[in-house]
Order: structure tokens, then sequence, then C-alpha cells
């Protein structure tokens, strides 16, 4: 923090300085650096937002002619039981995915120890993150089987006879959760891990003395000094959420009868499959919008430290 | 240290804790140890419904062959390497150009740019997806292996760099500075100073990009759809469709198609580690 505070300081002293004896070309220098980066983000990341917004208020199949249909594409959401499926289940994904934080934390916590083998360990905990989750998907997809998965035999220590947890309306998105908690488990881990890397010692013995421990030591100490963690793990976990698409495409392709859909593949379908272009792009402006607010949010916070 | 150090503990706690230490890596891996297995059973373990005991027969030899023969798993792996290999240098290449001029000069905007490469790394996907495929229909480049690699660079370029600015801003001015007195253009003093000290981020970038853009499969099927350029994401579904009960073939595939990322992540996982945890130590 120091460090990146006295950078800041000189950053502004030599730009101070330089600032007289900048002419025009001296101005144009970091646009020239930075005119390759930007072009091709304006072009297949900016412009894209804008034009889906406005093919929203068209009606198009992707070939003929587009027609203006102002604000009927979200009218028709609006009675579209598919849509009110898919925006459920993205606030079932938003809130069970949300598990991901205190898991992880959990596992941090349950790692963070010197004994022999622990890197070896923490490597293998951490590496589903790793593997696609389409075959993420697949491995998950195989574990539910009603015919020959791991949980029925589980189920069945219990007393309990198969469960077809893909092919039942209510389960299903609940199982698609617990595939994608697997992976993104993982990932918060490892940025808990971290975090508890670079704990205050001080602050901690410092609490000790004070007779802390435990769950107290860990609310009161611990916790406030993993917040940067603990926010990037939330950031994460929630854009990981809203974009939900490989495990829901893999894993069910949004079945049994659409109820495991989220947004994402229920605007992929429309588009791909039922040639509704206009449809498609409204609801991808929806789930945008959605996100817009965790995008603004995080920006506000990340550009609050950067001027602070 | 948080939690108290386990040597520091009852006898009774550090036995516990070495005995479930192993047992919770068994349990957390217990779905890639049975895709392992299934991946070397015969047809017989499958019909026998031997999905979780030892494999009677060790086909490993067989199932792995038989991928590599009967599919076109060799051209999947081989279409993403085309694809991610030069979406990791391009990507890399273009954010720390512009890392570098929002790390280093101030400017109007400069806060304002930044936060757009950073925000734009957070849209949904579907956003971008019907302008993204018609554009690259009407370039003539829908179904090749352009298609993903240009859009890949466009898009990965924001998260790195975002990644390189944090980096490249660490640096001291003085350097640059006294390079500035003896005259030295500013391109030089990017490829002589910030290039050469950028080498770990760049390490720790690459094989970031490397693992999003080979794990990446929406745009495998929105950008492609020919076997001769469909990337191993993509192509393990398709086959997954065809196989229909093998198990034990789909499961080999989903082996090497998870491999190349598995192999690099164990190979540079300091690096990777880095780049994963950038901002979850500082603010």
């Amino acid at each position: 923090m120091n460090q990146s505070l006295r950078n800041a300081n000189n950053k502004k002293a030599s730009t101070m300085q330089s600032n007289n004896t900048q002419n025009m070309s001296d101005k144009a220098t970091p646009w020239l650096f930075m005119a390759p980066a930007m072009i091709f983000f304006a072009v297949y990341v900016l412009y894209p937002i804008i034009q889906s917004i406005l093919m929203s208020f068209y009606q198009w199949d992707g070939i003929g002619e587009k027609v203006f249909i102002g604000f009927q594409n979200y009218v028709d959401l609006y009675y579209d039981p598919q849509f009110w499926t898919s925006l459920t289940n993205n606030f079932l994904w938003l809130i069970f995915y949300m598990l991901a934080v205190p898991f992880g934390l959990g596992i941090a916590l349950f790692l963070n120890q010197q004994v022999l083998g622990i890197r070896a360990v923490k490597s293998l905990f951490f590496f589903p993150f790793v593997i696609s989750q389409v075959i993420v998907g697949i491995v998950f997809a195989w574990f539910y089987d009603p015919g020959y998965g791991l949980l029925q035999d589980i189920l069945a220590l219990f007393g309990l006879g198969p469960m077809p947890v893909l092919a039942d309306e209510t389960l299903v998105t609940y199982g698609i959760i617990a595939a994608g908690l697997w992976p993104q488990v993982a990932y918060t881990m490892i940025l808990f891990l971290t975090g508890l890397n670079n704990l205050n010692p001080e602050q901690i013995e410092a609490a000790k003395m004070d007779g802390a421990k435990g769950w107290t030591m860990l609310w009161n100490v611990i916790l406030p000094q993993l917040r940067p963690a603990t926010f990037i793990a939330i950031v994460v976990t929630v854009i990981g959420a809203l974009r939900s698409f490989d495990l829901v495409a893999s894993m069910t392709a949004g079945g049994p009868y659409g109820s495991s859909s989220v947004l994402a593949f229920f605007m992929y379908e429309q588009a791909i499959f039922n040639y509704r272009m206009g449809y498609g792009a409204a609801i991808a402006t929806v789930l945008f919008l959605i996100m817009l607010i965790y995008i603004a949010f995080f920006l506000w916070r990340m550009l609050k430290d950067e001027r602070g | 240290m948080f939690p108290t150090p386990i040597a520091q503990t009852k006898p009774l706690t550090q036995i516990s804790y070495k005995i479930a230490l192993p047992l919770s890596i068994i349990l957390w891996l217990l779905p890639l140890a049975a895709i392992l297995m299934t991946s070397v059973r015969s047809m017989g373990d499958i019909n026998a419904g031997n999905y979780w005991g030892l494999p009677t027969e060790w086909n490993i030899v067989e199932n792995y062959t038989s991928v590599f023969a009967n599919t076109a798993m060799g051209r999947y792996l081989l279409n993403s390497i085309l694809v991610t290999l030069p979406v990791m240098v391009g990507s890399v290449f273009l954010a720390t150009l512009a890392g570098f001029a929002l790390a280093k000069f101030k400017f109007r905007g400069n806060l304002a740019i930044f936060a757009m490469f950073i925000g734009g790394n957070f849209v949904p996907f579907q956003i971008l997806m019907i302008p993204v495929r018609d554009l690259t229909i009407s370039m003539g480049l829908y179904d090749t292996v352009w298609a993903l690699i240009i859009f890949h660079i466009a898009f990965q370029t924001g998260f790195c760099t975002l990644f390189m600015r944090n980096f490249i801003v660490g640096i001291p001015d003085e350097l640059l500075e006294s390079c500035r007195l003896e005259g030295a253009s500013e391109w030089k003093i990017f490829y002589t100073i910030i290039l050469p000290l950028t080498r770990p981020a760049l390490a720790a970038l690459a094989v970031l990009i490397f693992t999003f853009v080979w794990n990446d499969y929406f745009w495998a099927l929105v950008l492609v759809q020919s076997d001769e350029v469909r990337p191993v994401t993509a192509g393990i579904s398709a086959l997954r469709g065809q196989w229909l009960a093998s198990w034990n073939l789909i499961s080999a595939g989903s082996v090497v198609a998870a491999l190349p990322p598995v192999i690099l992540f164990f190979a540079m996982q300091k690096h990777f580690i880095a780049g994963l945890t950038l901002g979850a130590t500082k603010g």
C-alpha cells in the first residue's frame, strides 16, 4: 500500500515537471501505445454491446429484413414463461453459487498449515479450476446418472432409491450449481490462501495477548484482514453465476423441458436454434443490465482505491 | 499465522489432521479419479456396471488409441493449439503496450479508459454474440480458426491490460526518467526497460490466458462448426452425442482434452497462482 502510494506521488511530481516541456507529439504517445488494444476492444466488445441493445428493438431472423418493433421483444419476454424460469434460475445461481465463498474460506483455513506435502495438497485442491467446465459437466452428469452414477450408490447406503437429479425439474438446477461449485470453490480457496499468507502477524499476536482465539479471532481479526480477498472472491463468483452457460449447455441443454435454462443459455437457444435474433438480443440486454449493477459497483470500488 | 500451526496443538488434533488431510483430498478428487479409472476400462466392464471398482482389464492403450483413431480428437487438439497460442502472444502484447500507456502517462481519460477495459472484461458473452457472429461472417472468417483467434485476442486484451497496467505501475518512474534525460524515445523505453521488467508478469498472464482460451466453449459453438476447426471443448461435447454409453471412450477423450491446461498448471503453478490472485492481497 505504502509502496503504491509513493509511486503515485512520484508519478504526480514527474508528470508536473514534464508537462511544461510537453509538445503535441508527446501528447500523442500514450494514445499510440493504446491504439491497437483500443481498436480491437472497441470493434469486438464495445460496439457489439451497443449493436445488441439496438437490435433488441427489431425483429430479425438473421438473414432477411430487420423490422423495427419498439419494445415488443421486451413485452414478449414478459409473457414468456421460459424467460421467468431462466431468470429465476439465474437468481438461484447467484444465491447458491455464493456458497463458494464460505466453502473456499473453510478449505483455505483447513489447508493453511505447514506440514509435509501441503503444497502438493493445495495444488491438488486447486486443479479442478483448470479443467474445462464442459468436462466438469461430463464428470458430474455421470456422477448423477440414475443408472450407474456414484450418487445412487451413496444414496443406496442410506437406503434411498435412485434420484435422477438431471431429469428432475425441481432438482436439476441445484445439481448443475453443485457441479459449478466444485471448480469455483477451488478458485475462492486459492484467493483466501493468498490472503492468509499475507496476514499481519503482529495483529494476530496482539489479539492473542488479549485472549482472542477460534471464532472470535477469525471474525474480529482475520476476516477484516481478508477483506480484499473476500471482495475479489465475491466478484468472481457473481460474474461466474451470471455467466453460467457451459455447464447448463453441456449437462442438460436447458432441460428437462427448459427447467434448468439460464438467461445465457436461453438467449443462445433463441438466437441460434430459433433464429430470433432481436428476441435473443433483448434477453442478452436484460442479462447485461443485471451484470451492469455489479460491474458498476466493482469499478466504483476499484477506482476509489485508485484515486484514494 | 492463522489458524494455529498444527505442530503447536494437542497430539489428538495433530493425528486427526494427518488423517483428515489425505481423506479430504481423496474425496475432493473422487470425480476425477473415477474418470481416470473409467478411461482405461473395457466395454465389458461398462456393460456389467463395474463403474467404481478396479477395472477387470486395463485397456489403456486400446481406449486412448481408439479416441485418436476413430474420432477427430487429434484435429480438435491441434485446433485448440492453433487458436490458443496466437491469442496468448497477441493479447499479452497488445495489453503490455496499452498497460504501459495507462500506467506511466498522465492524460485526460486515463482512468476512464482503464475502467472501460476492466468493465468490458466482465460483460456477459451473449451481449456480444450476434454482432460478433455477424461481423465474423461478413469478413468471411466464420468457421475458420481466425474467427476465434481475433475475437479472443480482442476480448482477453481487457483482462490483460488490467493486469499489465497494475504491474507496470510498480516499476519506478526514476528508471524511465533517466532514460528520457538521455534522449531515448518512448518506444525505446518500452522495449529496453518495460518489456524486460515485465517478464514475470508476462509468464503469469500467458498461462492464465492459455487456460481461459483453451477452456472456452461458448465461442467455439458460436463462431465455428466443422470438425476441421472445432477446438477440443466443442469437440468432446459433439463426441459425447455420438458415443452415448461408451463412457470409457468419453472419459478417455475428456482426459485428453483436459490434459494440456493441467500439465501447464502443474509446470507453471507459481506463475498461474500469482496471476490469478492479483488483487487478493492489496487494497
